[in-house]
């Protein structure tokens, strides 16, 4: 059978409907098939090809991997490292779990969008209001008590990202306008806002600093405390965030909007059928995700930032980095803030201030860009991972999308 | 209008619809008057104008033609604020806000690669395969248009270079989202990393720190012999790139293959029932993997201009969210 008759074929028994197989059981049996083992393949063999590149490029590929492994600070979980090389590891690994705290939120604002049937593409504009808020609540309202000033700064950035994304949502329920383009557009808006706002002579702009575009700091109360490290250390921003996504997990499985909003996801159609507001669906589940967004950007600022220049906003680039962690992680809880910890890592094992690395720093971050695109392409397709795990038989049920017939032979194999 | 009130209604000479039209016609009028290059100073002759446009749009709701007809008063409206703002500011704000040619000829540079891309998402779309992955192939063509150029010595090599280099990554996407079934908009977003990869990794690779060379050959500037010194003409139009105008010149054909030739039916076929056009013997998978590819050296054709045509060196992530702009352009225009 040709690929495009097997195309037919599914497209046939998706409009039958439930009556052969519902979505919902044959995503079940996909992540029950390749739930951990497959992204964990994917990533392997991502590593892999980007080591090829390395080594076409005339460089040692497990001298630089090494290096970008040491320069992660992942060396310090290791007894053996001891002395100045243990305290530059804990910094790292500081850095790495400070990098991974906003992606793990970002990640889930576009994991949860995806789950609903929706492509947000709008974590950097969600992200950069809850910046503006953060950086404007945290540097205003001196005197307030610390713990009461802390989450006013974070809550006030939650709302910021939910109505950011709300706009887009509210468009998509009431005029069906796409959100990918919204969101796109909302994210020029938001930089440009933010630009407004710190440039010089900004209404936000910070007046002791006459010559450069930077806001006021933030207070010293609404600073968050650091746990672990003094140079930047770490804060109990990554807590926050680790919180945030088992709410997320309880949000998705546990809740009706979770429940309503994966049936959306899967058919809107039949979500509508089954009584489901779509529209209104939509319009919350995009908020959420603008919230997640917002606190990822103001544990940031209360976090390590503090204050925000306006090319801080022009350069950011966490909204793509977002995308990656989500899809990477599936669009699940735990799979995104695994994605977001090895994104996280591979951002700071690939920085400049990584002094170990053997070849040029810069080469290496776009060496980080290559394999994270690989890593998304083989996952955006399960059929070459299963190929090298389940051998021949395994790989015809996976290129003909699980045909009905042969989802339950396997599934009765499988259990 | 139901056919009821047709049968009922006298015939007219001119239909509500013209009418309407007309309507927002006249209203747009009544602002475009004030502003250069006519710059009617006084505000009655808009107040006319504006008011005919009401005219217009009551009698253009009260024919039937309701949504014409509001959208003809509120043009009106619209034009009539906007035509005592301008009236009310002096001749010389005019001017320097609407530097009309010199406009034009900014909106032309900055269209140019939008234009390219958003053409490519075109074809990919109508042969039913999303293409996310546009902004990654402009940047391919970015990089690999000043890198030809710079290494074979001419722009047209640089074009092909891009072309090729932009082709290659949309097989790659093809390959992914029609052999491997993949998720398209999945395996797209994994293009522009790959993209934004490659692009970094090889700029670094080759020319370091210091970035591309200066001497690059460039896309050259075509001088309108004939309009190049008549005024607003000639600002506008008469030293446009050469891609702009090759641009331009593809929306019509484009428009034209797609809608009146054969190959533009199968694609569209392909497109919008796969099953059919394989039913007829079409070979569906052939052709949407040309239409991606060819969609790929579009847009990477659109980032060459970037870098080749307009700057004449490479940054990284030079489109910097143009490809999406592109995308976005495409859906809005569908």
């Amino acid at each position: 059978m040709s690929l495009l008759e097997d195309e037919l074929q599914t497209e046939a028994e998706e409009a039958k409907g439930a009556a052969a197989l519902s979505p919902a059981s044959l995503t079940a049996f996909r992540r029950g098939l390749s739930g951990v083992t497959v992204p964990i393949i994917t990533t392997i063999i991502a590593f892999i090809a980007g080591g090829l590149i390395v080594l076409a490029t005339g460089h040692n590929p497990l001298s630089t991997y090494q290096s970008i492994f040491n320069g992660t600070g992942l060396n310090w979980l290791f007894p053996w490292v001891s002395g100045s090389d243990r305290a530059t590891a804990a910094g790292n690994l500081q850095q790495t779990l400070l990098n991974a705290t906003p992606l793990i939120l970002v990640g889930l604002a576009v994991a949860f969008a995806f789950r609903a049937g929706m492509f947000n593409i709008g974590g950097q504009g969600q992200y950069t209001v809850g910046w503006i808020v953060a950086v404007w609540v945290g540097s205003s309202f001196h005197g307030m008590p610390s713990l009461l000033h802390i989450a006013f700064a974070i809550v006030a950035a939650a709302a910021a990202g939910g109505a950011w994304a709300g706009i887009a949502g509210v468009l998509k329920a009431t005029t069906g306008a796409n959100e990918v383009i919204s969101t796109i557009m909302l994210n020029w808006i938001a930089i440009w806002l933010g630009v407004y706002c710190f440039q010089l002579g900004g209404p936000l702009h910070n007046p002791h600093m006459p010559s450069t575009p930077v806001s006021n700091n933030v207070v010293g109360g609404a600073k968050l405390p650091v746990i672990w490290g003094s140079l930047q250390g770490l804060d109990v921003g990554i807590f926050i965030s680790l919180a945030i996504a088992v709410g997320f997990g309880l949000l998705i499985n546990r809740t009706r909007l979770g429940y309503e909003a994966r049936t959306v996801g899967f058919n809107p159609e039949a979500a509508k059928y089954a009584g489901m507001n779509v529209g209104r669906t939509w319009i919350r589940v995009m908020v959420i995700c603008g919230a997640f967004a917002g606190v990822a950007a103001s544990l940031d600022i209360l976090g390590w930032k503090f204050n925000l220049f306006t090319n801080d906003i022009q350069t950011s680039q966490i909204g793509f980095y977002g995308i990656a962690v989500a899809l990477l992680g599936r669009n699940t809880a735990s799979g995104t803030v695994a994605a977001a910890l090895l994104w996280g890592a591979l951002l700071t094992g690939t920085s400049s201030r990584n002094f170990s690395l053997s070849i040029d720093p810069t080469l290496v971050q776009y060496l980080t860009f290559m394999i994270e695109g690989i890593i998304i392409l083989l996952v955006s397709t399960d059929v070459i991972t299963l190929r090298l795990l389940k051998g021949g038989r395994r790989i015809r049920i996976a290129v003909k999308r699980w045909g009905a017939e042969e989802v339950t032979v396997t599934k009765g194999d499988h259990s | 209008m139901s056919v009821g009130s047709v049968a009922i209604s006298p015939p007219r000479a001119v239909s509500a619809k013209h009418v309407g039209l007309a309507g927002v016609i006249l209203g747009a009028l009544a602002w475009v008057i004030t502003i250069p290059p006519f710059e009617v100073r006084g505000v009655v002759p808009s107040i006319v104008l504006a008011a005919f446009a009401l005219l217009a749009g009551t009698w253009a709701v009260a024919g039937g033609e309701r949504k014409l007809g509001i959208e003809a008063i509120l043009v009106a409206v619209v034009a009539f604020a906007g035509a005592v703002a301008s009236a009310k500011s002096s001749v010389a704000t005019l001017e320097s806000v609407f530097t009309w040619s010199a406009l034009v000829a900014a909106t032309l540079r900055y269209a140019t690669p939008l234009v390219f891309a958003a053409l490519g998402g075109v074809i990919s779309e109508s042969s039913g395969v999303i293409n996310i992955g546009l902004e990654g192939m402009m940047l391919m063509g970015c990089f690999w248009g000043i890198y030809g150029a710079d290494l074979l010595g001419s722009w047209v090599w640089g074009m092909v270079v891009a072309m090729l280099a932009g082709g290659l990554l949309a097989l790659l996407h093809a390959v992914f989202s029609i052999h491997l079934r993949a998720n398209q908009i999945v395996s797209g977003t994994g293009i522009n990393f790959l993209a934004l990869g490659i692009t970094g990794y090889f700029l670094e690779y080759h020319y370091g720190p210091n970035g591309t060379p200066l001497n690059i050959s460039q896309v050259p500037n075509v001088h309108l012999p004939l309009i190049q010194h008549v005024g607003f003409f000639g600002g506008a139009f008469g030293n446009a790139n050469l891609m702009t105008w090759i641009g331009l010149a593809l929306v019509p054909a484009l428009t034209f293959f797609l809608f009146r030739t054969r190959g533009g039916l199968r694609l569209r076929s392909v497109g919008e029932k796969p099953r059919a056009a394989d039913t007829v013997g079409l070979p569906v998978l052939r052709i949407r993997y040309v239409a991606v590819v060819v969609s790929g050296m579009f847009a990477a054709l659109g980032g060459a201009y970037l870098s080749v045509g307009f700057v004449g060196s490479f940054s990284n992530n030079m489109t910097n969210g143009r490809g999406f702009i592109a995308l976005a352009a495409m859906i809005f225009g569908k």
